[in-house]
């Protein structure tokens, strides 16, 4: 079952989530997709003993072969094409790989290489696989990045995918294939305002959800609202607890307490129970 | 000499604007007769790549400088690739902007911002 877990805004807790999830799964796989950014190592420390290259194709051109018709400078919807001093000028990290240049020049006086822009790195910890994906710094695209680490994801077991914060493409390409999707909130008016967008992307997708509520405080609820709005299931609540700040501050696992570990295990039941899909 | 010039409207009376990518026009003046074109900025609706796609019709323009408060690095490296100058513009009106600059009263733009990429993907 492929659980993924996202939420609108940054800093909720969803790789709190994931890697507990994950432990409490027991020989579970945890992909970090969140590649700006992958952070679930740090808890999870897994031994790395595979490395792979994230590569992307670039168009190329030969400066003999082009007559100058700016056709692929028009093409290009990303704008990642300038034509200068009668020759065309390539800003590599706004291409996003279409080939469309290429294909629209009569000249053929494009071709293709392949240029890295970040990283796959797969390891073990304990039960666990653990594999991130890294976006290499200053590069501006990780839908590549997260399509290549999803593309191994397993097909049995428990996988708990750890999307990038947000609703846009990469997180759509994170949970395209998810079974669960897991909505991670704190009870703030800026977190709800933020759940409310990740609430319509998986009503988009038809996926089956559930919420969590993260740093609860009981003082006030305004994700309650929503979830009964929305007919989506709280499904744990997770207290704003000092204990839990100074675990996740040591690089720590929430459920090697046995008072979390609870919390943890009742959420991974309930998921497994909705049995996923929609 | 013809320069470019991020405006807020039509006209030499009209305020330099703080975007160059998404700046709805450019004003190109020619100094030495202060004859003006408008440019409409097809950049202004792009997803991503604005200031690219806004410096090249900068660059077809055959503008020799270009006057703007903020500029970022992919429209800087069109600029600079084109041997176009990239002046510092203080708050006023594109016709105060251009005496300044017959005056040689304005500035090289040294912070060149690291831009908004994304493209609009993230």
């Amino acid at each position: 079952m492929q659980i993924a877990v996202l939420s609108g805004k940054g800093g909720t807790g969803k790789t709190f989530v994931s890697v507990n999830l994950a432990v409490t799964a027991k020989n579970s796989t945890y992909l970090d997709c969140d590649v700006e950014e992958p952070n679930g190592h740090l808890f999870l420390k897994p031994e790395i003993h595979e490395t792979e290259a994230v590569e992307i194709a670039v168009p190329e051109f030969d400066p003999d072969a082009c007559d100058g018709c700016r056709a692929c400078i028009r093409f290009c919807r990303f704008n990642a094409l300038a034509f200068i001093k009668e020759k065309p000028y390539l800003f590599a990290e706004l291409c996003h790989s279409c080939s469309g240049c290429m294909l629209i020049c009569h000249n053929h006086a494009i071709h293709e290489v392949n240029r890295r822009i970040g990283m796959i790195e797969k390891g073990k910890s304990g039960g666990i696989s653990v594999i991130t994906g890294t976006l290499d710094s200053g590069e501006a695209t990780s839908v590549p990045v997260i399509r290549q680490l999803l593309r191994d994801a397993p097909t049995e077991g428990t996988v708990i995918i750890d999307c990038p914060p947000g609703s846009s493409c990469t997180v759509m390409e994170s949970i395209r294939n998810s079974d669960f999707c897991l909505l991670v909130a704190e009870p703030t008016l800026f977190g709800i305002e933020n759940l409310k967008l990740v609430v319509q992307l998986v009503k988009t997708f038809h996926k089956k959800c559930g919420i969590v509520v993260n740093k609860d405080t009981e003082i006030v609820d305004p994700i309650k609202v929503l979830a009964n709005e929305s007919n989506i299931p709280v499904l744990a609540r997770i207290p704003y607890d000092q204990g839990l700040a100074e675990i996740n501050a040591r690089g720590g696992l929430a459920v090697e307490d046995k008072k979390y570990e609870k919390i943890f295990r009742g959420l991974l039941v309930k998921i497994e129970k909705s049995g996923g899909k929609s | 000499m013809k320069i470019a010039i991020p405006s807020e409207g039509k006209e030499l009376g009209s305020a330099v604007c703080q975007s160059f990518g998404r700046t709805i026009y450019f004003i190109l003046v020619d100094t030495d007769t202060q004859n003006f074109t408008v440019l409409d900025n097809e950049a202004t609706a792009a997803q991503g790549g604005a200031g690219i796609k806004a410096a090249q019709a900068i660059v077809d323009s055959g503008a020799e400088a270009v006057v703007t408060f903020h500029c970022g690095e992919n429209a800087a490296d069109v600029l600079k690739a084109a041997n176009i100058k990239i002046l510092k513009a203080v708050p006023a009106t594109v016709r105060e902007i251009v005496e300044k600059f017959k005056k040689d009263k304005l500035s090289e733009l040294t912070e060149i911002h690291a831009g908004y990429h994304g493209g609009g993907s993230q």
